[in-house]
This record gives C-alpha cells, sequence and structure tokens, in this order.
C-alpha cells in the first residue's frame, strides 16, 4: 500500500510525514510526529480530548484525515506556550486548580483559546456552550469556566 | 482504641493553594498518560471482541491471522494457566473468555502486531464458531425461575433457599425490633427503587505498554489507580515472581474506582512474552464502555416508618444488585451504608447479589452506596412531604452523630453530620426562592473512607532540598498535598519540596489509590517520614554542638539546643544540617510504612434547585451547593474538585446515564454520544462548603474526600424532581420520557 | 472474653447468635478464637473481614488491642474507588 506524502505546519514549523490514506490526524500526531499532547478519549468526535486548529478553524483531530493537513496550518497544545512563558490561558488553569487528572486538559485549552479569539469577553454561558464539546470528567467544569473567564478578563487588558 | 493521633496545631502551609508539581507538564501537552509512551521494535495490540451476550465458544481458528507476516503473536484463554484463586481468576476470565462468552464484548483473541492496521486486519481473519446461548442482562430476568445460569457452581453458601444459581452473595446487617418499631410508626412508606448501570466515564481509555524478555523479566507501564495490585494480579496471572516485574504507573486520565483492577495488562505482557517484543495495547472508547467494568444496578425495596413529628422508628431495606457475569461484594457496602446517616434504634438491611450476562463491575467512588442510599432518602423525602415537615429538619433530628450505633454495627466518633446539616440549614440556598416549575431536594451522603498499606520515603538533599517518594498514582492533586504536608512538617517552604510517584521496585508496597485513601494515609506516612527525619537531623545537630540528642528540638525547619543547653547555641537550619551531612553521617532520609487505620468517616448534605419543562420532561439544574466534612482540606481547591466532580457524576447518573441493552443482549450504547456523560452547558455552577471536624485518626486531621460527593445527587435531584412534578420518582436516570410519562401518570 | 458481634448473613455459623464471646486481646487473637469456636465462620473469616474496634475500622492490623469493655464488630472486607 503506498502512502501519502504530506507537508504542513504545526506550531509555525515546517513538518513532514508519510502517512496510510486511513490514518486520521491525530494518528499521525500522536504515532508518527510523537506529539502526543493531544489525546484520544473516544475516536469519534464526542470528548474533544483530540482538540486542535487546522488553519484556525478548531477540529477534532480525529475526525480530521491526515492527508487533509497538506499545505495547512495546525496548532496544537505544545505550541501554546512560546518557551518558557505560559499563555495566560495555560497559566489561568493552574491558578484556579482547573484540572485534575488533566487527560482533557489540552483539548480544553486548545478549544478555549480559539473562544477568546472569536470572542474576547464571553459570557459564563457562552464559556459553557462553546467548551460543551469538550468532556471533563472530574471537575464538574466550575474551575475550568473560572479559568477561562479570568483569563479573557487578564487577555482584555493587554 | 482511642485515636490520639490529631494534635491542634496552627498551620503554615495546610489550607493554602500551592501550585500542583505536574501542573505545567498537564497544561503544555508534556505529561505522559498510558497511551502516550513508545518502546523500539514495539507491537500494537487488539482485541477481537464476542458479538453476542452469552455463548459457548465451539472453536476457534486463528491460522489465516497467524500466516500474515506482520502478526507476531496471537493469544487465548488457553494461553493462561487455570485454577488460579477465586478473585484471579475471575479477573482474567472477564478479560478473555474461557470456553463460554459471558457478556457482549467479551475478549476470545488478542493479536498483536507490527502496525495498528495491520492488526485490525489480522482480528478479521480469525474464524470463531459460537453457540449462542439464552441470556439475561436485566436484574429481575436473571433472577427468575428457569432464568439461564451465567455461571454454573458461583452459587454463595450464604444465599438462602428460593434464590437460583445466579445469586452469588448475600448479606443482612442491622439491629434492634423491626416490628416494635414500625408499630410505634405514624405513617409507613414502602417504594421500590431502580437505578441504572452507569460508567466511571475516565476520558483517558486503558492503555498500557508490556514487555517481557526471554529471562523472565517484564516491565509494564499503565494508566492504574494501583501499579502494585497490577504487578500482584500479573504476577500470579503470568505466573512469575513479583520482582520480576516491575510496573510503573503513567499519569493517570481519571479512574474513580474503574482502574482498580486490570482489563489489557495481562494480555499485552503474554503477547509480548509469545512475540519477544514490546507490545502497546489501549482500548478503544467501545471497548471501554462494552469490556470494562460499570457500577452495579440495582432494585431496592424500602420500608421506613415515621411518627407525625419526624422520627424515624424503623427502616429496612432489600437490595438486588446485579454487578455482571461474575460474584461481586457491592451488596455489601450497599447494605452496610443505606442508612447510615441515621440514629436508629430498629434498622435491617438484607441484599443479594445476582449475576447477569454483563461485564464484570468495576468499583465506582463510594461503590455501592449510592443507589442504596438513594432509595432511603427518597422515602425519607416522601415521609417529610406525608406530614408536612421540613426534610432538613428531620434530618437534623434524625441523625447520626457521636455515640450513634450505626446501621453497619460500630458506635460512631467523632463525625461532622449534624455540622454538615446545619451549614445547609444557615445558608442563603436553603431560603431561596423558588419559581415556577421549580423544586428544591436534598439528601445526605455518606462514605466509610480507608487507610491500607502504605509506604513513603522522605529524602533530604545535600543542597536541603526535599524529595517525597510516594506509591499511589496521583488522580486530582495528591502530589501537591502530600508535599504540603512534608513542608509543614519539616517547616521548611513549599517550594522546597517535590513528590514522585514511584514505580513498584522502588519503594515498598502501596495499597490502590481507592477508599479515599490517599491523603489520609499518604499523608500520615509523610508526616511521620518528615519526624523521622526531623529525629535524625536532630541527632546531627547534637553531634556538631556535642550535646545530648534529647536535649535537641526542631522548631520551624531548625534544630535548637533546649534544656539546659537552650540558647548553648545558634539555631541550625535543615539547610545547614543537609550541607553537613556527608561530614556528620551521610546522607539524611526518613521512611515510614504502615497498615494505616482509623480513616474516619465522611459525610455530607447536597442540596439541588431545578426546574422540568412540563411540555418535554426535561430537567435544569439551576443551583447545586455542597455540604461536606473534610476533616483539615490541606489544598482547598482539590478538596472542592472532590466535591465539585462527584457532584457532576452524580448528577450526570441522576438524570442521563445508563447502560442500555437490546432484546439481544447487546450494549446500545457504547459511546459518549449516546452515552452522555455531562457537558458544561448541562451545569450549574457547583458551590462548596468545606466543613473541617478533624478526624482523631490522622496527625492533621484529613478524612478522604473523594467518594462522599457523588453520593447524595441522586436522591436530592429525584426529591427535587418528585416535589416540582408532583409524583414520586422511583427510577434512574429521569430521563424526559420518564419524568414526561411520570406527569402525565399523574394527570398533571 | 470480648464480645463480638456478628452480622446478619454469618449467624447460621454462630447457631443464630448475633454475639459471641471469645477470649482475645487483639485483632488477630479474636479472628483465631471466632474460627476455632465457629469453624463455620473460617472460609468468611480466611477471604478477609475487618474488625470495628470501639468505632474504628481495622481491616488487618493483628496487633491492635481489644479490651475486655471494647465494642468489638465482625465487619466485611471493605474496597472503594
Amino acid at each position: 500500500m503506498s502512502k501519502i506524502h504530506v507537508t504542513t505546519r504545526i506550531n509555525g514549523d515546517e513538518a513532514e510525514f508519510l502517512c496510510d490514506a486511513e490514518e486520521t490526524l491525530l494518528d499521525v500526531l500522536r504515532d508518527h510526529l510523537n506529539l502526543t499532547g493531544a489525546k484520544e478519549g473516544c475516536a469519534s468526535g464526542d470528548c474533544g480530548a483530540c482538540s486542535v486548529t487546522l488553519n484556525g478553524r478548531l477540529v477534532c483531530s480525529c475526525l480530521v484525515l491526515g492527508a487533509e493537513a497538506d499545505g495547512a496550518e495546525i496548532a496544537t497544545i505544545e505550541g501554546m506556550a512560546s518557551g518558557e512563558k505560559l499563555h495566560v490561558l495555560q497559566q489561568k488553569f493552574l491558578d484556579h486548580a482547573a484540572l485534575q487528572c488533566g487527560i482533557c486538559t489540552p483539548g480544553i485549552l486548545i478549544a478555549a483559546k480559539s473562544l477568546l479569539e472569536k470572542n474576547p469577553d464571553p459570557s459564563e454561558t457562552e464559556v459553557r456552550y462553546w467548551l460543551a464539546g469538550n468532556l471533563c470528567r472530574c471537575t464538574g467544569y466550575d474551575k475550568i469556566i473560572n479559568a477561562v473567564i479570568d483569563a479573557a478578563a487578564e487577555m482584555r487588558k493587554v | 482504641m482511642a485515636l490520639d493521633e490529631y494534635q491542634k496545631r496552627d498551620f503554615k502551609i495546610i489550607g493554602t493553594r500551592q501550585p500542583r508539581p505536574d501542573g505545567i507538564d498537564k497544561v503544555t501537552g508534556r505529561a505522559l498518560y498510558g497511551a502516550d509512551i513508545t518502546a523500539p521494535g514495539m507491537l500494537y495490540a487488539a482485541m477481537l471482541r464476542a458479538p453476542h451476550a452469552h455463548a459457548n465458544i465451539k472453536s476457534i481458528d486463528t491460522s489465516r491471522a497467524e500466516a500474515m507476516s506482520e502478526v507476531k503473536a496471537v493469544v487465548t484463554a488457553a494461553d493462561f494457566v487455570q485454577g488460579l484463586g477465586d478473585d484471579t481468576q475471575d479477573v482474567i476470565d472477564a478479560c478473555i473468555a474461557r470456553d463460554k462468552v459471558l457478556y457482549d464484548g467479551h475478549g476470545v483473541v488478542a493479536i498483536a502486531a507490527t502496525s495498528r492496521a495491520a492488526a485490525r486486519r489480522a482480528l478479521k481473519l480469525i474464524q470463531v464458531e459460537y453457540e449462542v446461548l439464552p441470556h439475561a442482562v436485566e436484574i429481575d430476568d436473571a433472577l427468575a425461575a428457569g432464568a439461564p445460569v451465567i455461571q454454573a457452581g458461583r452459587r454463595g453458601n450464604k444465599v438462602p433457599k428460593g434464590y437460583n444459581d445466579n445469586c452469588t452473595n448475600w448479606c443482612e446487617f442491622g439491629h434492634g425490633d423491626l416490628d416494635a418499631g414500625f408499630a410505634k410508626a405514624d405513617k409507613i412508606i414502602s417504594r421500590s427503587f431502580r437505578t441504572a448501570a452507569t460508567h466511571q466515564g475516565y476520558i483517558e481509555p486503558h492503555a498500557c505498554l508490556a514487555s517481557m524478555g526471554p529471562d523472565g523479566q517484564g516491565d509494564l507501564w499503565c494508566c492504574t489507580q494501583g501499579q502494585y495490585f497490577v504487578r500482584t494480579l500479573c504476577a500470579e496471572i503470568i505466573g512469575m515472581e513479583e520482582s520480576r516485574l516491575r510496573v510503573t504507573s503513567s499519569e493517570i486520565g481519571g479512574g474513580f474506582g474503574g482502574k482498580t483492577t486490570v482489563f489489557i495488562e495481562p494480555i499485552a505482557l503474554m503477547l509480548s512474552k509469545k512475540a519477544g517484543r514490546p507490545v502497546k495495547m489501549t482500548m478503544s472508547r467501545d471497548e471501554v464502555f462494552k469490556a470494562t467494568g460499570p457500577t452495579v444496578s440495582s432494585v431496592t425495596d424500602v420500608r421506613i416508618g415515621m411518627t407525625r413529628d419526624g422520627r424515624i422508628t424503623a427502616g429496612e431495606a432489600f437490595l438486588r444488585y446485579q454487578g455482571g457475569a461474575f460474584p461481586c461484594l457491592t451488596i455489601f457496602p450497599g447494605a452496610q451504608s443505606a442508612f447510615a446517616v441515621y440514629d436508629l434504634s430498629a434498622v435491617r438491611t438484607r441484599a443479594v447479589n445476582v449475576m447477569t450476562n454483563r461485564p464484570r463491575q468495576a468499583a465506582y467512588r463510594a461503590p455501592g452506596a449510592p443507589m442504596a442510599i438513594y432509595a432511603v432518602e427518597s422515602v425519607v423525602d416522601e415521609l417529610c412531604q406525608e406530614f408536612g415537615l421540613d426534610p432538613l429538619e428531620v434530618r437534623l433530628l434524625n441523625a447520626a452523630s457521636k455515640g450513634t450505633k450505626s446501621s453497619y454495627g460500630p458506635t460512631f466518633d467523632d463525625i461532622g453530620l449534624l455540622a454538615t446539616l446545619k451549614a445547609a440549614k444557615a445558608h442563603p440556598h436553603y431560603t431561596a426562592p423558588l419559581g415556577p416549575n421549580q423544586g428544591r431536594g436534598l439528601s445526605c451522603g455518606f462514605w466509610f473512607n480507608f487507610g491500607g498499606n502504605t509506604s513513603v520515603s522522605l529524602n533530604v538533599n545535600f543542597d536541603g532540598t526535599i524529595g517525597v517518594t510516594e506509591g499511589n498514582p496521583d488522580i486530582g492533586g495528591s502530589r501537591v498535598s502530600i508535599s504540603m504536608m512534608a513542608a509543614e512538617e519539616l517547616g521548611v517552604p513549599y517550594d522546597k519540596v517535590r513528590t514522585i510517584v514511584a514505580d513498584t521496585n522502588s519503594l515498598g508496597h502501596n495499597d490502590v489509590t481507592d477508599g479515599s485513601r490517599v491523603t489520609f494515609a499518604v499523608g500520615l506516612a509523610t508526616i511521620k517520614a518528615a519526624r523521622a527525619a526531623i529525629g535524625e537531623m536532630c541527632r546531627r545537630a547534637a553531634r556538631v554542638w556535642d550535646i545530648d540528642e534529647d536535649a535537641v528540638i526542631w522548631e520551624d525547619g531548625h534544630a535548637k539546643p533546649a534544656g539546659p543547653n537552650a540558647g548553648s547555641h545558634q539555631p541550625m537550619s535543615l539547610a545547614e544540617i543537609a550541607r553537613q551531612s556527608p561530614n556528620t553521617g551521610g546522607p539524611i532520609s526518613g521512611h515510614h510504612e504502615v497498615n494505616a487505620e482509623g480513616a474516619g468517616v465522611s459525610f455530607g448534605v447536597h442540596l439541588c434547585d431545578l426546574e422540568v419543562d412540563p411540555e418535554t420532561g426535561f430537567t435544569t439544574i439551576l443551583r447545586y451547593t455542597v455540604f461536606q466534612d473534610a476533616g483539615r482540606a490541606i489544598h482547598p481547591d482539590f478538596v472542592e474538585g472532590q466535591m465539585q466532580g462527584g457532584a457532576a457524576q452524580g448528577i450526570g447518573w441522576a438524570l442521563n446515564e445508563e447502560y442500555i441493552y437490546g432484546k439481544d443482549g447487546r450494549l446500545q450504547n457504547a459511546g459518549f454520544l449516546d452515552y452522555r456523560i455531562p457537558v458544561a452547558s448541562d451545569l450549574p455552577k457547583i458551590d462548596t462548603v468545606i466543613l473541617e471536624i478533624p478526624n482523631p485518626g490522622h496527625p492533621y486531621g484529613v478524612r478522604g474526600v473523594g467518594e462522599t460527593s457523588i453520593v447524595p445527587p441522586l436522591a436530592a435531584i429525584s426529591n427535587a424532581v418528585s416535589r416540582t412534578i408532583g409524583v414520586r420518582m422511583q427510577e434512574l436516570p429521569m430521563s424526559p420520557p420518564k419524568i414526561l410519562a411520570a406527569i402525565k401518570s399523574a394527570g398533571n | 472474653m470480648v464480645k463480638v458481634s456478628i452480622w446478619g448473613s454469618l449467624r447460621s455459623a454462630t447457631d443464630g447468635m448475633a454475639e459471641v464471646e471469645v477470649k482475645a486481646k487483639n485483632f488477630r487473637e479474636v479472628l483465631e478464637a471466632l474460627k476455632r469456636d465457629y469453624p463455620g465462620l473460617g472460609p468468611e473469616i480466611d477471604r478477609g473481614v475487618s474488625l470495628a474496634i470501639d468505632g474504628v475500622i481495622i481491616r488487618e492490623s493483628w496487633f491492635t488491642p481489644v479490651q475486655a469493655d471494647s465494642e468489638v464488630i465482625l465487619m466485611p472486607y471493605m474496597q472503594g474507588g
């Protein structure tokens, strides 16, 4: 079976890989590029643990084929901090204890960042509905919502 | 036995909110979970699972799969020795079917191949011939006369006459004269309640990487709540000595009890043994739902008598639980806890476990208690309505307290239930106005909490920093709490301490992260390990000062001369003692090994306001407040997190979540789309009120907080719905069609 | 002698008695005396049981002392989630 050659940009860096036609972007990120920050919770687009952005759009990487990444810009959790400096959302998640086991955290951070890029001042309800595609089983979401709203306020100051 | 561990003191670090040591890794994607590592030459495993609820396996033909060059190992039940102890035999039999398929999704053949795709292709080449048998997946069907026998020879010897061969376990608890108690009641209500099986729903599917060498040594990396228990089980199943198998726990993506046993680990080890290469095995979400343990489903009959002024005179319950195709002990904590929040002179619970064609249940947060207490708290609520009594006042009147003979036998010591109820009564939530189609419900909750076997090592590094090594996977912030307790006891700043979770060969045995035991038991061992290190540091200082070691005390991170030598030398800091340690006798460490007892029971009260749409039967939770006794909240953020997380799971259980089986006995909703756990937009803010009634069994007063919070939501929500629609709900989940049917049945 | 309460479903092994008396001064001796005096309890005790001694649940610790006036309750071995 011949593989597909894909050239893409991930977190600003050029990346190349060979993948099978059936492999998802999540498989590629995790198995070929060793970017294991995106997690597989369901492989059916229901849990959001594999959230990344593709050309700026929030997607479940388990629902995107690896081949579709050709020529695209992909952003994953591994690119969220700049060097030693955490993104405001990452810092606020720590400050608010918005994670327990942490498996959903990369996906929720990517989704929240995507929300704040579209809507810098979301209401609590807007945050809850935007994040409704990202399952968390540990926290009951309370501290996550607080962290996102606090991060939004901080980012508006800058 | 008097518990005298607790000493009142002023804390510097305990009760503050420190950053967790694993935080940066978890917000940057660097943290490594079960599926996140690889090994050179690694193979990928896949499991063929049966498409029947109950069937004899007539034959298995793997020859075509084995002929594929990419396939390096094939494993069936025939590869495993039999005749292990009952419990361990059940564990492996639940992973891979011996000669009979016991549930839809039961493993039959496992393959290891050079790629995921090849493993999947190989599965399609395997031929299995089944003889399909009649099945039973519901409690009533499995209990019925003439029901198919799920596993022959497993009927329990305590099960009374009149129950069939599927009944594996039986228990009875209680005290007092029931007839006399009921005779004193002004009203007796009897009801029967049902709860569906729910899954723990951890977002991380089970995953492991197994590596066995021809020398008989093995390494296993896996997401688990207890690496030592995984080692014990796998060593017995594979037939190797424990020291030859090193198990390392990865970061764990949720467990809630569901990762206290093994589902894939022995299979991966056997594949690796046969292939001579490392094997990675991960479950899909579908496999997690079908072939790992959900909680039990239940049918509970409750009968309670009350006087018109609200005193409960007698209580009785009969619990029927099914825990899948194997014997199951969850009826015990269920029957023990059903009435545990009340001070009763006459109480009796009886319970039976019945086998069904479902996966072997696994523990789920306070296993057995939520469904039993839901039934009892529902009837108490109805009695309150009957007499027009305030349900919180009735709880205050009947609450268990110090000196109460509990429904399961022992007399309670200091417990926090009354304080928790009083806090709920005083909270503005309890008297806030309600609108049309809205109602308020409340329920108490209880869990035992455990201690258990625990080892902790604490090293004083030469530069004056501290390394703590513990052996319990950190499932919700335990490393930070343990570091805080070490820092508090030693008198050093929090950031001088780093706590790590060790593999099985680096530290003595630690029981599974369960029973809300970690902050209690590992915390206790850490404090005592710190005290052992302090003792050694005082001895070192005494030698430097050339004074008697008894004349040295430890204060605020310093050794100080005391008694007749007080003031004779400058206090010596921990950092100074550490730096000099090569000259004064070598490295300094403290360790502590204990089977911790005295965990201290935990109580909670939940208040819930909700609105029911009379047109659709859809319920919206409007306001939710959790009151719980934490003994001492080491890190309040993570105590609140446990309270909120348990409440959210309970809300899902009450309103949405259930295992749905078809007539063919196959699971219909093995995915997050159809098995809907609460999402952010389903829930309101969950407020928390932490009570601190110190546990006399812990030096800082800690009680476990992890489990109690899932107990009250079931009845709190059911009571609120019942009051809103004017019909007593008796079945969970209360999905919109069921609520709508209840509204219609009442003609409202 | 120490009084030990027996939970309901085990009373078939104690001639129906809800409370039995044994000679023991710690956890281990209580269980050994129960097995000796009431052999029907043996299998359950060997499977694993706990004792609540004066309100504290002891799962395994043999040498936990028991006094003549202690409240001693035989309990199932407990597991959590």
